[in-house]
């Protein structure tokens, strides 16, 4: 596919000696929502971590906007354009909400604008707004998620890359984020999503890959998979 | 036992407060490299030591006691950029241990370096010329240069806490101490951030040493000592933080300039046994996180 923003192939990593992420391949199109899918285990956050250079063991190819960035160091990423939101969040303890988002822009060339993107980002973040002084580990785990997406969002990044974000998060938050992600997905942001909340995740997913024991087993559009009670049950059961 | 006038007592408390400022800039480097960087550096008292020694070059090479005190720290630390560059780095992600195994071998390096080039007796020191004398503090007259070690501490201390609170790198450095991942997700190259904490930690060390030579004798062996010192510092002000390492700087300066007019013989000790309460009291420290640094 030449429209590809993101081509992931044949890739491998591993955690010490396991071998969690076997031989993957798939494409995420500019513009679009692409989902991972699977049971807890299956690797997707360890897909989503080698893509990131996180796993220090990692082989195949991952071509992104172009270049291949698989061999680079970690942080070469955030300046190609890709963002992304680990499942813990990872609000750094002991900064203001404010003092987080910074941290978006911090290695940026675009830092002069942080505090116009602060504002910015306040008003996609009305909840944000308002706690912008107070410790970003005080939040409730929803705005935590919150900030970890506004965070990521200071940069303007291409393409984000999403680890559980509704994990952990109540239900009318949720539905404010898928929201969020539908106007992202208008804006023209592309997103690869993990999540677990399949119904809520198909809904606003172009195309979805199902990963078990660290491959690709299954993939399709989100409606093919909707259709599909089989394969939800089989893979998608938490 | 002599009497002992309240006036005596403010002195000696002046003279435990500059003491303790030299322990609390010593502990500031420590904690700060041991708060970012997870390494124990044992060889922070050697650092300490060639600072001293170099002080004491710049001084006669030229002339100038604060271009000395200048270019000692940027030397030092210049070291320590290379130390950190290529000895420590290489062992990150192995274990606490092994950074500290080479930074003790480094220590020895260092201070047989020394000897090599300065000699076995080391090298004389007397107060600069433009700090020397008293002055009158309303309560007795008082060593201008413990003064200035009071002063000059507060100053260096007060820059340290506005580069870290205030500027742009200070939250990458205080957001790097405590998630170094999410820090470099977001697109900071973290290894230059601990080369340059290492760099701060160890221009510190050696400014330290540099302010402190004038008191003592500086030879090869004389950041031995210290290193044990400034260990008990960041013990009992709570390993990796800042406002621990400060105070209780201070505070073991005062405990051991106050035992040292009472008890003398007992001074060195005393220090210790602050430690072994303080431990016993809180394990963590005075400001230490308990089972985590800050």
């Amino acid at each position: 596919m030449s429209n590809a923003i993101l081509s992931v192939r044949d890739l491998n990593a591993w955690y010490d000696r396991s071998h969690v992420v076997q031989g993957i391949s798939f494409d995420v199109n500019a513009g679009e929502v692409v989902t991972l899918m699977g049971r807890n285990g299956a690797g997707k956050t360890s897909t989503l971590r080698s893509i990131m250079g996180m796993l220090d063991k990692r082989a195949g190819s991952v071509v992104f906007n172009g270049q291949e960035i698989l061999a680079t160091p970690a942080f070469s990423r955030f300046h190609a354009g890709l963002a992304f939101v680990p499942e813990d969040r990872r609000i750094v303890p002991g900064l203001t909400v404010r003092e987080n988002l910074q941290l978006g822009l911090i290695a940026s060339r675009a830092r002069d604008t942080t505090d116009a993107m602060i504002d910015e980002i306040a008003q996609t973040f009305p909840r944000l707004k308002e706690r912008l002084s107070q410790e970003g580990t005080s939040l409730s785990g929803g705005e935590q998620q919150m900030l970890a997406i506004a965070r990521a969002m200071m940069a303007k990044p291409r393409m984000i890359l999403m680890d559980e974000p509704s994990e952990g998060v109540m239900p009318v938050l949720v539905d404010e984020m898928f929201e969020l992600f539908a106007r992202m997905k208008r804006n023209g942001v592309t997103i690869l999503l993990v999540e677990q909340n399949v119904e809520r995740a198909l809904s606003i997913t172009d195309r979805a890959y199902i990963l078990d024991q660290g491959r690709i087993v299954h993939q399709g559009t989100a409606a093919e998979l909707l259709a599909d009670d089989e394969i939800q049950s089989k893979y998608c059961a938490v | 036992m002599a009497e002992i006038s309240f006036q005596l007592l403010l002195l000696q408390l002046m003279t435990g407060l500059a003491l303790g400022a030299i322990y609390a800039l010593l502990a500031v480097g420590l904690s700060l490299i041991f708060g970012m960087l997870t390494v124990v550096n044992f060889a922070h008292g050697a650092f300490f030591m060639v600072g001293a020694f170099l002080g004491v070059y710049f001084l006669g090479l030229t002339g100038s006691f604060w271009f000395s005190l200048v270019l000692t720290p940027l030397a030092v630390g210049a070291i320590g950029l290379l130390c950190e560059r290529f000895l420590v780095r290489p062992l990150y992600g192995r274990g606490i241990d092994y950074p500290l195994l080479l930074t003790f071998g480094l220590s020895y390096v260092m201070i047989e370096s020394m000897r090599v080039l300065f000699g076995l007796e080391g090298v004389p020191t007397s107060v600069p010329a433009e700090l020397k004398g008293v002055v009158d503090l309303g309560i007795g007259s008082f060593p201008t240069y413990r003064l200035f070690l009071i002063v000059a501490t507060a100053v260096i201390i007060g820059a340290l806490w506005l580069f870290i609170e205030k500027t742009r790198y200070g939250l990458i450095i205080r957001a790097g101490s405590r998630d170094p991942e999410i820090v470099r997700i977001l697109g900071v190259d973290i290894a230059r951030v601990w080369l340059i904490v290492f760099g701060i930690g160890t221009a510190i060390a050696g400014l330290s040493g540099l302010l402190a030579a004038p008191t003592r004798a500086v030879n090869a062996e004389m950041g031995i000592p210290v290193l044990a010192e400034s260990f008990v510092v960041t013990v009992v002000g709570g390993m990796g933080s800042l406002p621990g390492a400060v105070v209780a700087g201070l505070l073991v300066g005062v405990v051991f300039s106050m035992t040292s007019l009472f008890a003398p013989e007992y001074a060195e000790l005393s220090i210790f046994v602050l430690m072994a309460v303080v431990l016993l009291v809180r394990p963590q420290g005075l400001f230490g996180k308990a089972g985590l640094m800050g």
